[in-house]
């Protein structure tokens, strides 16, 4: 397919989508925790309702990728009035087509939040949960069928491609990245653009584009909910990338966890090949780029960097020493571009609407969107993305909802086993990168987990402890006897049989695997024990036995 | 926390290379993974997506299986073996022909996951890595399956049950897998 070919699809799926825009749309959410609550049941319940009334022909029910309030789900949403209906199944959707399709109103006793708040918005874009909220990599997820590219091309899907291919160089696109001052999703927060004009700079008949799709983190799913919502948009983020670095292959690393997000991958991989999107030739350039999934094999170093390139290499997944780089050497011995789902989620907006509006979005050291996965003892769980710099307290308590009845909020785990817990007089900090490590916590990849009262800190440092302790890969020995040993340490403590010396004992010991690990997840280890030994100091105190 | 027991490593000497029993051909299994293996060309690198369709066909790594990847691939047992036990996805052993999947990620845990753990223990005498003698239910733990919206979750035979309480949990065993 060449450019014209493509420009003539677009319009003819933008005309489509503005003859569907007179109808009714009805999106049901097909995100992974939809399903599990029964969303494909609802779907087919209500194809059949539809049916029986006669209106197949002004309605359109699309299967969407995550709308995110996720612990309200199966979620159902009407366009274009924006009304979304929570806890939908098979009992009610009658109600609801009768209220919304023949009366023309919203039922009310059904919709979002109406068992939660005094009075729920008919229009869900009212509501504090979406108001507060900027979605840019979510931006067509859960408006969208992610598995037909068609949807995706009818809200500008490719375009991005199209600009880069057509009306711009590497050099322009590196510059546009870095103008855009996006840094890495997946957690250290590397300036993008930097890391591309690294690998465009090494010279080599081969290079690869990697997706580190593979979320590990407990109590994070981002990565799955884009992959899931809008696979398409991650691949045009590769394609572009493959551009910018000078590659032709990419590899998507995704973890075995989840299926759904390989499937509709895999799916998109195969629809834009089809339209020569992905492939030799694309768009009738001298631009070439295949990609290949690779499935995760549940090992959370994998998420290090040169631990998923020997993985992708069929081997086991343990760290190597850097430099080289993988910029300068990685997969394969070649230079290797390596970023997060979500970065390479941005790309394409960034693209196309230049960097410097993103750049303006944000706090000026961390700018654009990040996608949080909120969970815990909060109201309203879910899918989020906010502005960099949104306070905690905006997103526990204007988005999430506040607490759950009866519990008082007592820290924030960011970062995941890498990352910290932030107490509850931090609750003024503003999510960036900055602002997270003064307070002994890291951004992390986005897992946000609300704790209260019920849970005792030092068995949070303890369980993430065990994590790290059994996902070590066992090559350095700081981390492979480190971690075992400060759990242990932190296992006597729990079970109230630690003196002072043992608690001496441990922050020495975490200060040590921290500065002598080899890779990421050694040397972030000992960062849960910290921040809870810095803000919930008392608690570990209160355990230890005092000697008279 | 309970954790699944470290699977005694099998002697490579007498398990890998003196008894590979070739494995039937007609096996439909086996045609799966000769399938694939050619689709890969047969690269080592493939080797994690081969073991990947094996594990799915088979529902675990038996070792007949991995000694024939091994001979197809020309890798030594030693590197197929070391891959199998390094990723927790891969086990040698049968999972059960039910399993009962209990998330451990962080949202599950703060909401009470070990609850879910203590009570399987105490009904059903199962820790996290077992498996009922007459290996009709298998239990385990996941590090975060990523339904953190539905904490704590579990997932019987592929099917995810959203903030599971560990007695229904128990019921909906009792009902699959007929153990009384």
């Amino acid at each position: 397919m060449n450019r014209q070919e493509l420009k003539n699809i677009i319009s003819a799926e933008k005309a489509k989508d503005e003859i569907n825009k007179l109808k009714q749309k009805i999106c049901v959410c097909c995100g992974a925790s939809c399903i599990s609550s029964g969303s494909e049941e609802v779907m087919k319940k209500l194809n059949e309702e539809i049916k029986a009334r006669g209106l197949e022909n002004e309605v359109e029910v699309v299967p969407t990728g995550c709308m995110g309030p996720c612990n309200q789900g199966p979620l159902v949403k009407f366009l274009p009035e924006y009304n979304m209906y929570q806890k939908v199944d098979c009992s009610n959707i009658q109600a609801i087509v009768q209220s919304q399709l023949v009366d023309k109103k919203p039922l009310e006793d059904l919709l979002l939040f109406a068992d939660s708040r005094e009075k729920p918005f008919p229009d869900a874009q009212e509501d504090p949960f979406f108001k507060k909220q900027l979605k840019l990599a979510l931006k067509d997820c859960g408006h969208i069928n992610p598995e037909k590219i068609e949807d995706y091309l009818a809200h500008n899907g490719y375009q991005a491609l199209d600009k880069v291919l057509f009306e711009m160089n590497p050099e322009d696109v590196i510059a546009e990245v870095k103008q855009s001052r996006l840094r890495g999703r997946g957690g250290a927060g590397y300036p993008t653009g930097f890391k591309w004009e690294t690998v465009y700079k090494y010279v080599s008949d081969q290079k690869y584009v990697i997706c580190n799709g593979d979320e590990g983190d407990p109590g994070a799913f981002m990565d799955r909910s884009v992959l899931e919502g809008n696979p398409h948009r991650v691949l045009e983020g590769m394609a572009i990338a493959a551009y910018a670095v000078g590659a032709s292959k990419g590899y998507a690393y995704i973890r075995g966890e989840y299926p759904l997000a390989i499937k509709r991958f895999e799916l998109a991989i195969k629809q834009a090949r089809k339209l020569g999107l992905v492939g030799n030739n694309i768009l009738g350039t001298n631009f070439s780029f295949d990609i290949d999934v690779r499935i995760g094999a549940g090992a959370f170093v994998c998420g290090e960097e040169t631990a998923l390139i020997a993985s992708i290499e069929g081997k086991r997944g343990t760290p190597k020493p850097r430099p080289p780089f993988p910029a300068e050497s990685g997969l394969w011995g070649k230079p290797t571009l390596i970023n997060n789902v979500e970065t390479y989620a941005a790309i394409a907006p960034i693209i196309n609407n230049g960097g410097e509006w993103y750049s303006e979005i944000g706090t000026p050291k961390s700018a654009g969107t990040k996608v949080f996965a909120l969970a815990g003892k909060i109201k309203y769980a879910g899918l989020i993305e906010v502005p960099m710099g949104t306070t905690l307290r905006e997103i526990v308590f204007d988005i999430g909802g506040g607490m759950q009845s009866d519990t008082e909020f007592k820290a924030a785990q960011t970062g995941g086993p890498s990352g910290g817990c932030i107490p509850a007089e931090h609750l003024d900090v503003k999510m960036d990168y900055e602002s997270l490590i003064s307070l002994g916590s890291i951004m992390g990849s986005g897992g946000l987990i609300i704790m209260d009262k019920s849970s005792d800190m030092v068995d949070v440092a303890r369980y993430f402890m065990e994590f790290c302790m059994d996902e070590s890969c066992g090559k350095c020995v700081p981390c492979r006897v480190g971690t075992r040993m400060m759990h242990d340490l932190l296992k006597k403590i729990c079970d109230n049989k630690a003196t002072q010396l043992d608690l001496d004992r441990l922050e020495e010991l975490a200060v040590y695997v921290k500065e002598t690990s080899l890779c990421g997840l050694g040397a972030s280890a000992p960062n849960p024990l910290l921040s809870t030994l810095r803000h919930f100091k008392k608690e570990y105190d209160n355990r230890i036995i005092q000697h008279e | 926390m309970n954790h699944p027991p470290k699977q005694a490593p099998f002697c490579m000497k007498s398990d890998m290379v003196v008894s590979s029993k070739e494995l039937p051909k007609t096996d439909p299994r086996v045609k799966l993974i000769a399938a694939k293996m050619k689709k890969e060309n047969y690269q080592p690198d493939a080797l994690i997506e081969i073991l990947h369709t094996a594990q799915n066909a088979y529902g675990y790594l038996p070792k007949d299986v991995l000694t024939y990847i091994t001979g197809a691939l020309h890798l030594p047992p030693s590197r197929v073996y070391s891959t199998v036990t390094f990723y927790h996805f891969f086990s040698l052993k049968s999972k059960g022909e039910h399993t009962c999947l209990v998330c451990t990620g962080t949202a599950c845990y703060v909401k009470g996951a070990q609850a879910i753990l203590n009570k399987i223990e105490t009904e059903l005498g199962l820790k996290a890595g077992q498996v009922t003698p007459d290996n009709k239910l298998g239990v385990q733990v996941a590090r975060c399956i990523g339904a953190c919206g539905l904490a704590p979750a579990v997932v019987l035979d592929d099917e995810v049950e959203a903030r599971a309480v560990p007695d229904d949990i128990i019921k909906k065993i009792r009902t699959k897998t007929g153990i009384v």
